[in-house]
């Protein structure tokens, strides 16, 4: 490989590129570096430094009088024991719950999608795949109101619901947790093992609760507006897949549900990869819903991390508190990114995938025929 | 090596800019006047102009402020704006932060503790010349720290609120009109129906509150040191609301598919409520063939008792001008100014030679305005939101809790905020 070509040899050093270029690249990259430095990188220096320090909300966060208190607004939200921890607690429950049910329904939704209107003999593809992709441009607070209506006590959604005979619960009123729910219907109320200790102020019961009803309404909130965006992600992806792999699997007879769970899926992992980790982040910064529908309510279970670390900071003055909340999400959302690489990670394939793969004994003889 | 070198530098450029934009930005903080302007008790003075911060209900509560303010800018020769805030605790924080804040704005009871603890307020409360004629539940709500802070813009208590039609369908006359707790029950049950229930108000200790006084609870004992949430009588308070909750002859507004106990009072659902006087103007613009009467709450084993809601005009302590800013406030403060704002969009005026006008001009909420007399204010510590929050999340689940435990929680939570 290292045979010396002389481009490959030049290639190689860039300090002698012409000193012109890297002054004009330079000068085309500064606006962007000004703006993200300015409105990203300073911001977040300075929320660091308000996370650490007891800032009370009057004047420069670096004035002299602002002290430096290390980790207590930390401490105090793992730790406190007090209100501030549990509603900490309460928060990440109901956030975690979210994640649990927005990404996996997400991602499934936005794949399927992806392959129905990548279909050749589909009629209107375009049609479909803007009316997919329309929730995604529209609003999340436009979309937020929609959906109080929708899903009022006597709104559309229950009304609909009524036709099938159900009685639909009043959504965003209800604060019942649906796995609690669900265990509720088959009898089985909260283990002292459970509802004896708790995590952050929230007992281990509770924390089960799964997402309120309430939040339920938000769940099928972000599936719908979301996986339009997905959508597109995986026909692009689609789009670039050769058909050449596909004729072959075609050819070793492979049918077509295993065409795509062995072939199509595992060539889809980088986008699988970018999908998962930006639904992950997104669902775990949700605001906006939350913001301008139920502030937080009903009895709390649509509070989230983001949405605490405003109002600690803005209606309770406690801007350390706040800040410190937005630097654990951050540490929270980093982690999950870490872990769902290292899981999506590529594999040598194990024996008993690959067994998948061998020719089974009878087709081998077909094949010698 | 080279290349590290240029890495190096680069590393150093980011660095550097950071280093000078963070310097730019903390800069950008002015570092104001300092509270030096309330330690020695002078106010600043200048030629600038003011800047007035308000949230309004509506178009008619914009204008009239604008008309107020205006007026009295033409009279002092100071120019004054008045603009309205889409979130005014976030808005007014930014000002706080940034050293630049609105000279003149509405403060909630909410919001004062942690506004005054930071220094960003002005208490000038001391230097008004007329005190003694606000109501002194209100300059108590104000009064932090031993210092009366702002001046009480208006008020508002909670009154029953009674459906007409459906009172006298259920065979109801005047004489019915609860004046006890007994009274309530009875008419409750009365007024239930196969279509609404007798009483619906919100799950909230901004409602369920006035129960509590009623059966003689408070909050914290006489000097404000101790929380007393656990009282007997806080937790008498409790059980009757959950008494009257799992009877079927009242329901929060929640359960009836309602925002709040006006929505479910506009919509039939419920023929009676428990609201404060600004369900006037709900009912004007949203329900006006819903004819209604407003009634003193009923009294409980502790006597009459209501909570009372309040704002006033808070001047910041950042302000270039705070002289004229107190001039306003006197102004918009006035006997004359506040009835001409009660005409304009409904409120009840902080001072108490413009009561007997208010009554004349609005007999038919005079109960909210003689209410003051038993009415107490809702918490105002640091954290008492949360507290209280807290607490209403529980009490969406009161008819399946014991109220001893939602009130423990409650005197914890408590407990643990008071200074």
């Amino acid at each position: 490989m290292s045979t010396t070509s002389p481009r490959v040899g030049r290639r190689a050093r860039p300090g002698t590129a012409s000193r012109g270029e890297a002054t004009s690249g330079w000068l085309f990259v500064t606006p962007t570096i000004v703006i993200l430095g300015l409105f990203l990188l300073v911001p977040m220096v300075m929320a660091l430094w308000v996370s650490v320090s007891d800032w009370s909300g009057r004047g420069s966060p670096f004035s002299a009088s602002v002290g430096f208190v290390g980790l207590q607004n930390y401490d105090d939200l793992v730790n406190g024991g007090g209100l501030a921890a549990r509603d900490f607690g309460i928060s990440l429950r109901n956030n975690a719950w979210y994640v649990v049910f927005v990404v996996p329904i997400q991602t499934a939704v936005s794949l399927f999608l992806a392959v129905l209107v990548n279909r050749q003999v589909l009629r209107g593809r375009g049609f479909f795949r803007t009316a997919f992709y329309f929730p995604s441009v529209t609003s999340s607070v436009a979309i937020t109101v929609v959906w109080l209506f929708l899903f009022t006590q006597t709104g559309a959604v229950n009304r609909a619901l009524s036709w099938l005979g159900i009685e639909g619960p009043a959504w965003f009123q209800d604060p019942s947790g649906v796995v609690h729910a669900a265990l509720g219907a088959i009898g089985v109320t909260g283990p002292a093992f459970l509802t004896d200790h708790d995590l952050l102020g929230v007992s281990w019961w509770d924390w089960f609760a799964g997402p309120s009803v309430a939040m339920s309404a938000f769940v099928l909130m972000a599936v719908f507006t979301t996986s339009g965006t997905f959508m597109l992600l995986f026909v692009a992806a689609l789009q670039n897949l050769g058909g050449d792999v596909q004729e072959a699997a075609m050819m070793d007879g492979a049918n077509a549900w295993q065409r795509f769970w062995r072939v199509t899926l595992p060539q889809l992992r980088p986008t699988l990869f970018t999908v998962l980790t930006l639904g992950l982040i997104g669902t775990w910064q949700v605001f906006d819903q939350i913001y301008t529908g139920t502030q937080g309510g009903p009895a709390k279970t649509t509070l989230t991390p983001s949405y605490l670390s405003y109002t600690s900071a803005f209606a309770g003055q406690d801007w350390g508190r706040g800040a410190a909340i937005a630097f654990v999400l951050f540490a929270i959302i980093v982690v999950l990114t870490i872990v769902q690489r290292a899981v999506l990670r590529e594999r040598p394939v194990s024996r008993r995938r690959m067994s998948l793969y061998e020719p089974t004994a009878s087709t081998r003889k077909e094949a010698r025929r | 090596m080279q290349r590290r070198i240029r890495r190096l530098m680069a590393f150093g450029a980011i660095a550097t800019v950071t280093g000078l934009a963070l310097t730019a930005c903390g800069s950008g903080f002015s570092e104001g006047g300092g509270d030096g302007a309330s330690s020695d008790g002078a106010l600043t003075s200048s030629d600038d102009s003011l800047t007035v911060l308000i949230a309004s209900s509506g178009d008619a509560e914009a204008a009239a402020v604008r008309d107020a303010v205006a007026s009295w800018s033409g009279d002092s020769g100071t120019d004054a704006e008045v603009s309205v805030a889409s979130d005014l605790p976030q808005q007014l924080s930014q000002g706080f932060a940034s050293g630049s804040p609105a000279d003149v704005f509405y403060l909630s009871t909410d919001a004062l503790a942690g506004f005054a603890e930071n220094g960003s307020l002005l208490a000038y409360g001391d230097q008004l010349s007329e005190t003694d004629d606000f109501f002194p539940t209100l300059v108590d709500s104000f009064t932090y720290d031993d210092q009366f802070y702002c001046a009480p813009k208006d008020f508002s208590t909670l009154g029953l609120v009674i459906n007409e039609q459906m009172w006298q369908e259920a065979g109801l006359t005047d004489a019915d009109v609860p004046t006890d707790w007994d009274g309530l029950s009875d008419v409750a049950a009365k007024l239930t129906t196969a279509d609404h229930v007798g009483l619906a108000f919100g799950a909230e200790y901004a409602r369920v509150g006035a129960f509590m006084a009623e059966a003689g609870g408070s909050l914290t004992n006489e000097d404000g040191t101790e929380a007393t949430v656990d009282s007997d009588e806080n937790v008498e308070g409790l059980t009757y609301v959950k008494d009257l909750i799992t009877s079927g002859d009242a329901a929060f507004a929640a359960d009836l598919g309602a925002g709040w106990g006006g929505e479910a009072f506009g919509t039939g659902k419920a023929a009676m409520t428990v609201e404060g006087n600004w369900i006037a103007g709900a009912m004007n613009a949203d329900y006006p063939d819903v004819d209604y009467r407003v009634a003193e709450m009923p009294a409980g084993p502790g006597g009459q008792g209501t909570l009372q809601f309040t704002n006033c005009w808070g001047i910041a302590a950042d302000s270039p001008n705070q002289q004229a800013a107190l001039e306003l406030v006197e102004q918009l403060v006035s006997t004359d100014q506040q009835l001409a704002f009660a005409d304009a969009f409904g409120v009840m005026p902080s001072v108490q030679s413009a009561a007997d006008q208010w009554k004349t001009d609005n007999p038919d909420s005079a109960a909210f305005l003689d209410s003051a007399d038993f009415a107490v204010g809702v918490p105002t510590q640091q954290g008492a939101a949360d507290v209280i929050a807290d607490f209403n999340s529980q009490l969406e689940g009161l008819s399946s809790a014991e109220p001893a435990d939602l009130l423990e929680s409650f005197q914890s939570n408590y407990a643990a905020i008071l200074p």
